[in-house]
């Protein structure tokens, strides 16, 4: 068992590496604001004065509201893009106060924490013949791989492996980045999307987003797959790549939990013998995570 | 043009596993089929004797709902099976299955399949197998679609 506890892909550094400390905002001004649905927001900052570290794909930051609160919001943008991008779902307080940012706001930012994606790892790897790369996406769970994607995509355009883009959506108007589909498919990769509930002027599919897999043309057993959504689907379509022939140490999912630090001080963030501030949110589906995905009270 | 049939039937994933013996048997019983985008596989309340194995193409299966027009349930596409009313009574479609865009499909007839599974137990057992299979993974589905899970997937 204890190799399974050997969770974070990457060694653990303390984060954030800065001068300024784990615990003291940095501001940010809004530099755009788009509405993506009724209740998701993105925003575009950059950086009041010196910014934050570089991220990688994957990993979050905590955003301040000030006067309200500060929350864990995932990047959403690619390293290479010039702004700092976050999209947020309005549930509550924090969440509210940060949709209703506008352009020239502040906000304080925190970060980057967490684990990532891998997404620069050598996905042509010789040893392991794994080319292609899966990404499921539930809901808002593309926030955490739109950048990752947009990686991948410019990696596939370079020649490395080729790129599939999963989606699931409640309904149609809950479809985020639809922007970003188009472009990702322009550029090779494949798109597909499936909502739970059509409406009558829906021409797409109507299904689970693992009713998507199989014809989605990859090879399960040279891919390798990363899930962001709600935990239940995760399960299921971790599950479901598995019996088609994808290797579980392929399977990266993003796993979510009350944050307050950030930084590995707190412990609200613990899943098991994990702090998912720190050994997340990104950890392989293989071994103790399948397992801790399943229990009940955690 | 049986060995045509034969092969097609023997490659659609439903298929798979199902011995010569049956396989021969509902082979018997199969034609192979197109629809022109829109056009309807099957319509509710008329009578069931059909069943669909999509080789090319998307099928909706849709509703009708007064007050809210054609709702779609659900998208299939190639490699999926449309139709269970075939299999019990009173054999009548309780769905449309509508051409998303051209299909190409096996349709069997599943009188002439009932037939043929009354005098062969085991085509009847591997049949229902099969279609078990399907209808439960249809059913899982369905049950996480009821879940709602994009809805609120908050985590205290
Ligand atoms: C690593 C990480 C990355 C995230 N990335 C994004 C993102 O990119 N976009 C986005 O919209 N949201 C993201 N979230 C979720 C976001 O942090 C919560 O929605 C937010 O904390 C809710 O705070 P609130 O004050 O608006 O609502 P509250 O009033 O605090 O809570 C509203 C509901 O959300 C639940 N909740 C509170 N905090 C969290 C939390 N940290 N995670 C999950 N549920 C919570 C509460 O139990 C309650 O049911 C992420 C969470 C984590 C841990
Ligand atoms: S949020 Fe404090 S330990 Fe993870």
């Amino acid at each position: 068992m204890s190799s399974d506890r050997t969770l974070p892909t990457r060694p653990f550094r303390d984060a954030p590496h800065d001068k300024r400390g784990a615990l003291t905002p940095t501001l940010y001004r809004v530099i755009e604001r788009i509405r993506e649905t009724s209740d998701v927001t993105t925003l575009l900052l950059e950086p009041l004065d010196e910014p934050l570290m570089t991220y990688r794909c994957g990993q979050f930051n905590m955003l301040s509201s000030f006067g309200v609160g500060e929350i864990a919001i995932s990047l959403s943008s690619a390293p290479s893009e010039p702004l700092l991008r976050h999209s947020v779902r309005d549930v509550g307080a924090v969440s509210h106060a940060l949709c209703q940012r506008t352009v020239g706001d502040l906000v304080g930012v925190r970060g980057p924490f967490g684990s990532d994606w891998l997404v620069e790892c050598d996905n042509d790897n010789a040893e392991t013949d794994v080319r292609d790369t899966v990404v499921v996406a539930g809901g808002i769970g593309l926030a955490p791989l739109r950048g990752a994607v947009e990686e991948l995509v410019r990696t596939s355009e370079r020649g490395g492996g080729r790129v599939f883009v999963l989606v699931g959506a409640r309904e149609p108007a809950q479809i985020v980045f639809t922007a970003d589909h188009d472009s990702w498919e322009a550029r090779g990769a494949t798109v597909l999307v499936t909502v739970d509930r059509a409406t009558p002027t829906w021409t797409g599919r109507v299904g689970l987003v693992t009713s998507l897999l199989a014809d989605a043309g990859f090879d399960p057993e040279h891919s390798r797959a990363m899930l962001c959504g709600p935990e239940i689907m995760m399960r299921f379509t971790a599950r479901a790549l598995v019996d088609l022939g994808m290797n579980p140490e392929g399977i990266l999912v993003s796993l979510e939990r009350n944050m307050q630090c950030g930084v590995g001080w707190c412990g609200h963030c613990q899943l098991g013998p994990f702090l998912l501030c720190r050994d997340g949110p990104v950890v392989p589906y293989a071994g103790l995570v399948s397992h801790l995905l399943t229990q009940r009270e955690l | 043009m049986t060995t045509g049939m034969r092969e097609l039937v023997e490659r659609h994933p439903f298929m798979a596993g199902v011995s010569e013996e049956s396989l021969e048997l509902v082979v018997g019983c199969a034609r192979n089929v197109a629809f022109a985008p829109g056009s309807l596989l099957c319509a509710e309340g008329e009578s069931a004797d059909t069943f669909y194995l999509l080789r090319r193409g998307r099928v909706s299966v849709n509703v009708h709902a007064p007050g809210r027009g054609s709702i779609v349930i659900e998208t299939v596409g190639p490699g999926d099976v449309v139709g269970w009313s075939w299999l019990v009574p009173p054999f009548r479609w309780t769905f449309d299955a509508r051409a998303m865009d051209r299909v190409g499909c096996i349709a069997i007839d599943g009188a002439c399949l009932r037939t043929k599974s009354l005098t062969d137990p085991s085509l009847g057992f591997e049949l229902l197998s099969k279609v078990s299979v399907t209808l439960l993974a249809r059913l899982q589905a369905t049950r996480m679609r009821l879940l709602d899970l994009y809805g609120d997937q908050r985590v205290e």
